[in-house]
């Protein structure tokens, strides 16, 4: 059967080249993005691209994470410049969630209130 | 030591963990056993990060070679809303490899070594993207059914336990559902269509019903190193059982649409609710996959003009400082 691909069945690129390889560049450094919505949200971090440098880092990002919904603004921040909590320190956040006392859903005055008015009634 | 069983490192089902530092291994199986994520700085067994290279850097040629039967279509899409919404699937793609190369890169394999490897054979891909998509009609089931297929293998894999890999396919995972979407709906165009139509998508079907039913493997259930691999959460569900799942979903979707499938065998048994159908043509498979395949030379080798002639792009992002000279004339 005849190719579909017009590269080969056109253009007749060459099928067999076993010569070729590209050479090694090294990993390039991780960039970390961040992803605005729209103009005064927050930006989220939406994921990571690997570049040489930021502006390349920026076309990664635009080009991978902007293909969905609406984009006000885009960052990219080099990992490394990342000052980060170690994750062997996580029991440090231990007993956060035991803080109920933070929690709106905490305090509930309804029932006294309630209590209260049939309370005043009654009198 | 290590669990509460005795390991014995000559067992054939243990060669994966041979020399590995018992203790370390522990914490290491323990952070999988409670749910978290192993990240590129944690310690990992040799054997998981190989595992782990191979399957990524796999599903990342799966995806740029994947854009190469699709993309064939393009110029030939039936109408213009079809052929903006094919050129996004195709660019998706694309991008998902991008996004797969950078997760299997955090494991210590050079981008490029990667596609070194795959332009040479010795790294594989999916196997179906070795067949043509001879007709509009293979775009759409192949956008439809395989999309589907590497759903079912993509949702089980984001729940495993490489940090960059669960990450990476989550995204993928969300922006395939509109591959499917798009993909249902030319199948169900055509099916719904002119006699001529369902006779297209039916062809299609019937050809492309072998490599959608060798998509998930043959079965792994016997292999040596399947019960390490998900105890590391590196392998989540077995090809089997993916294959039961993906049956399951999408058959019924197909009769639904008074289309048949080619194997006479396949119906669900209604006491051990699992599907029966014909094995399939593995000698086949293992043919295709070592490179015998309709497709295999001409696959690679619009891969390999990529990269020739995108090599100067590679060397000007590197070198940003590099100047444009005038030509004199």
């Amino acid at each position: 059967m005849k190719s579909l691909d017009p590269r080969i069945a056109r253009a007749k690129i060459e099928l067999d080249n076993p010569d070729f390889s590209l050479e090694n560049q090294g990993h390039f450094p991780t960039y970390e993005v961040f992803h605005q919505k729209k103009r005064g949200a927050q930006h989220q971090h939406v994921g990571i691209v690997h570049a040489p440098n930021p502006e390349m880092a920026m076309l990664y990002a635009k080009e991978q994470y902007t293909r969905r919904g609406k984009t006000a603004n885009l960052w990219v921040v080099a990992s490394s410049e990342i000052f980060a909590t170690e994750y062997f320190d996580e029991d440090m956040f231990e007993n956060t969630p035991d803080k109920k006392h933070r929690d709106p859903t905490s305090y509930k005055v309804m029932d006294k209130i309630k209590a209260f008015k049939e309370n005043q009634q009654n009198q | 030591m290590y669990g509460n069983a005795y390991i014995d490192p000559n067992d054939p089902k243990n060669k994966l963990i041979a020399g590995e530092d018992p203790a370390k291994l522990q914490a290491f199986e323990e952070t999988i056993l409670a749910g978290k994520k192993i990240e590129p700085q944690d310690w990992m067994p040799v054997n998981y990060r190989k595992q782990l290279v191979r399957m990524i850097e796999q599903h990342a040629h799966s995806e740029i070679i994947g854009a190469l039967p699709e993309g064939t279509w393009i110029t030939r899409a039936p109408g213009f809303r079809r052929k903006l919404a094919l050129m996004a699937k195709v660019q998706d793609e694309v991008g998902h490899a991008q996004l797969l190369y950078a997760a299997a890169e955090t494991l210590g394999k050079s981008r490029e070594d990667m596609i070194n490897d795959l332009i040479s054979g010795k790294s594989k891909y999916s196997n179906v993207f070795n067949y043509p998509a001879k007709t509009w009609a293979d775009s759409a089931v192949i956008a439809w059914l395989i999309d589907a297929g590497a759903i079912v293998n993509q949702l089980a894999n984001s729940k495993g336990s490489y940090g960059p890999y669960c990450r990476a396919l989550e995204r993928i995972c969300y922006e395939e559902s509109f591959h499917l979407k798009y993909g249902h709906d030319n199948v169900v165009h055509l099916a719904t269509g002119t006699k001529k139509q369902r006779a297209m998508v039916q062809d299609a079907l019937n050809r492309w019903w072998p490599p959608i039913m060798h998509f998930f493997g043959p079965s792994d259930k016997e292999s040596v190193h399947t019960e390490i691999l998900m105890r590391w959460k590196v392998k989540m569900a077995s090809n089997d059982d993916m294959r039961q799942q993906f049956l399951d979903m999408y058959v019924p979707k197909i009769w639904d649409l008074g289309l048949t499938l080619p194997d006479k065998k396949l119906r669900k048994n209604p006491e051990t609710k699992k599907w029966m159908y014909t094995e399939p043509d593995w000698d086949e498979f293992k043919r295709v996959i070592n490179g015998d395949g309709p497709c295999n030379a001409e696959r690679l080798a619009v891969r390999r003009m990529a990269e020739q002639r995108g090599r100067w792009v590679r060397k000007a992002i590197v070198n940003p400082k590099d100047s444009y000279v005038k030509p004199f004339a």
